[in-house]
């Protein structure tokens, strides 16, 4: 494991590891992170972990460039991989629905497989979260049956309702709160995750895995769960 | 005797309570937020003795946002000049003044940059969400009402002490430049600027580029002669204040305070921190250049401009 520094912006440095997408990243991400995190102690603003890299934003008033630079290059000299299967496993239940995931029709029919076997698919697996992003508590998941890879809609949706879950190409995620997207939407689920990130402690973390169920519509709602119809187009 | 308060009669297009910004929770997916213009922002709090990063109110375009006081109050104003009048009076900004009870404090239409702050004795108080009071609309965390909305008609600000600590003039020479037709924007270079054709890096420091209509506190798009990658998208990765992104049509997108976190757009470098802060007061049409710096010299500048606070 050799990671490379590169120079990100005045006080950010870009921590390199891999050039692929691959869940085994996360073994070397996780420890990486912590690492990192007690190497630079309080000169430490921001450290965002994402599939391949880390963004180390340190406090340029306590660090030069070249000290912040050799402390990031120390900390990351002996590096060991993490043992992945500590991280937590979560069951997300989900209304998988045409009403509140206008995308299953089309994505089914684009793996030329019926609905419940798309249903059945997308709940197979133990997706792994790979990084927070985009929103507070959205989840980066991945990687999707290559089966069921879709890209992204052409034009986004101006609202995906919170607790929208959508793939995009091999990546899953569940939208958080009311945003703008471009993913497939497939159900909702009624867990909070903007909840848990406003009280900043994410339900997902990176490494952990995510596993779906399909519910009914009585158990969506019994949940909380807000069953209004999804635009179909934005 | 009642707690004094600014209620709000009118309230502008956005006015928004803002801090030094949200650290330390970008791993959460959550944005920075914070100040645009940090240094008028800083020099705000400054004129009334206030840490430096207390929450204040950041006031964009202004519209006739109207602010009413309950009490007399010692009030100071940096950044843009929005056309500010106390009933009717002009008040110049980069100045402590009093707000009388029952004066009304208006902002109406930016004469010189975009962003106003208005900052308050001790700061004004509003609720606390991961450790910060900044407002981030898209985020909908922070703000009064917990809720990331701007101000709203109707709305009343509380701050946290009776007096100021000080009352204090700035000198004319510090006080904050607003940009005009033209602004200069260093920019430290990222490793990813090794992916864009050589005709494309000399394009990017030898053309204006105009500051597009497609500007919030997100990021602010620039226009000019598109530039180029070998990257077409890459794997998403975490994104600093100021970085240059260049989507496939070749147009810079600046991403500022309100950023999101991650994103997979290949970047050229960063603009530096004073750098985004002018930016952040460049009405649309601007012209800026960018200028390469060395990320050491852009952290001496940096030190070199919070000295002037010492």
């Amino acid at each position: 494991m050799k990671p490379r520094l590169e120079t990100a912006a005045m006080d950010a440095l870009t921590v390199r590891l891999f050039d692929t997408i691959d869940e085994g990243n996360m073994a070397w991400i996780i420890p990486a992170d912590t690492a990192l995190r007690q190497a630079f102690g309080d000169a430490l603003i921001d450290l965002i972990p994402s599939y391949t890299t880390l963004l180390v934003h340190y406090d340029c008033r306590q660090l030069g460039f070249a000290e912040a630079t050799a402390l990031a290059r120390n900390a990351l000299n002996d590096l060991q991989p993490a043992d992945i299967q500590n991280g937590q496993l979560h069951e997300i239940p989900v209304w998988y629905d045409a009403s509140v995931g206008p995308e299953l029709a089309p994505v089914a029919k684009r793996a030329g497989i019926s609905v419940e076997q798309l249903i059945t698919r997308h709940c197979s697996h133990d997706y792994c979260v790979f990084a927070l992003g985009f929103a507070p508590g959205y989840g980066f998941m991945g990687l999707v049956d290559e089966g069921l890879a879709t890209p992204r809609l052409k034009t986004p949706r101006q609202r995906v309702a919170a607790g929208s879950v959508g793939i995009a190409d091999r990546q899953t995620a569940i939208y958080p709160l009311l945003s703008p997207g471009g993913w497939n939407i497939l159900g909702r689920t009624a867990v909070p995750l903007f909840e848990y990130a406003k009280r900043g402690e994410p339900l997902f973390r990176p490494g952990d895995k995510v596993r779906f169920k399909a519910i009914s519509k009585a158990e969506f709602e019994a949940a909380g769960g807000d069953t209004t119809p999804l635009e179909e187009r934005s | 005797m009642s707690t004094a308060t600014l209620s709000v009669k009118q309230a502008g297009p956005l006015a928004l309570i803002q801090d030094g910004g949200r650290f330390g929770v970008g791993h959460l997916g959550v944005t920075q937020s914070g100040a645009a213009d940090w240094i008028s922002f800083y020099w705000a709090n400054w004129l009334l003795g206030n840490a430096l990063d207390s929450t204040a109110l950041e006031i964009v375009l202004g519209g006739n946002l109207t602010l009413e006081a309950s009490h007399d109050v010692c009030l100071a104003l940096a950044g843009a000049d929005l056309d500010a009048r106390i009933n009717d009076h002009p008040l110049a900004p980069n100045t402590c003044f009093t707000l009388k009870a029952g004066q009304r404090l208006v902002f109406r239409q930016p004469r010189a940059g975009l962003r106003a702050y208005l900052a308050f004795p001790g700061g004004l108080k509003a609720p606390e969400v991961l450790g910060s009071h900044a407002c981030t609309a898209r985020e909908q965390l922070g703000g009064l009402h917990e809720d990331g909305k701007p101000l709203q008609t109707g709305d009343q600000l509380v701050w946290l002490s009776q007096k100021p600590q000080a009352t204090r003039q700035l000198p004319e020479a510090l006080a904050p430049a607003m940009p005009g037709q033209h602004c200069t924007l260093p920019l430290v270079l990222g490793s990813q600027a090794a992916h864009f054709a050589g005709r494309s890096l000399y394009q990017a420091f030898n053309q204006p580029w105009k500051v597009d209509q497609r500007a919030d506190r997100m990021g602010v798009r620039l226009t000019g002669q598109a530039l180029n990658s070998r990257l077409g998208g890459i794997i998403s990765e975490g994104i600093p204040l100021g970085a240059v992104q260049i989507p496939p049509d070749g147009q810079p997108i600046v991403l500022m305070n309100d950023r999101q976190t991650i994103g997979g757009y290949p970047r050229i470098g960063a603009i530096t921190r004073s750098a985004c802060a002018r930016l952040s007061q460049c009405l649309p049409g601007t012209e800026v250049w960018l200028q390469p710096v060395s990320a050491t010299q852009a952290q001496v500048d940096y030190r070199k401009q919070l000295a002037v606070w010492r």
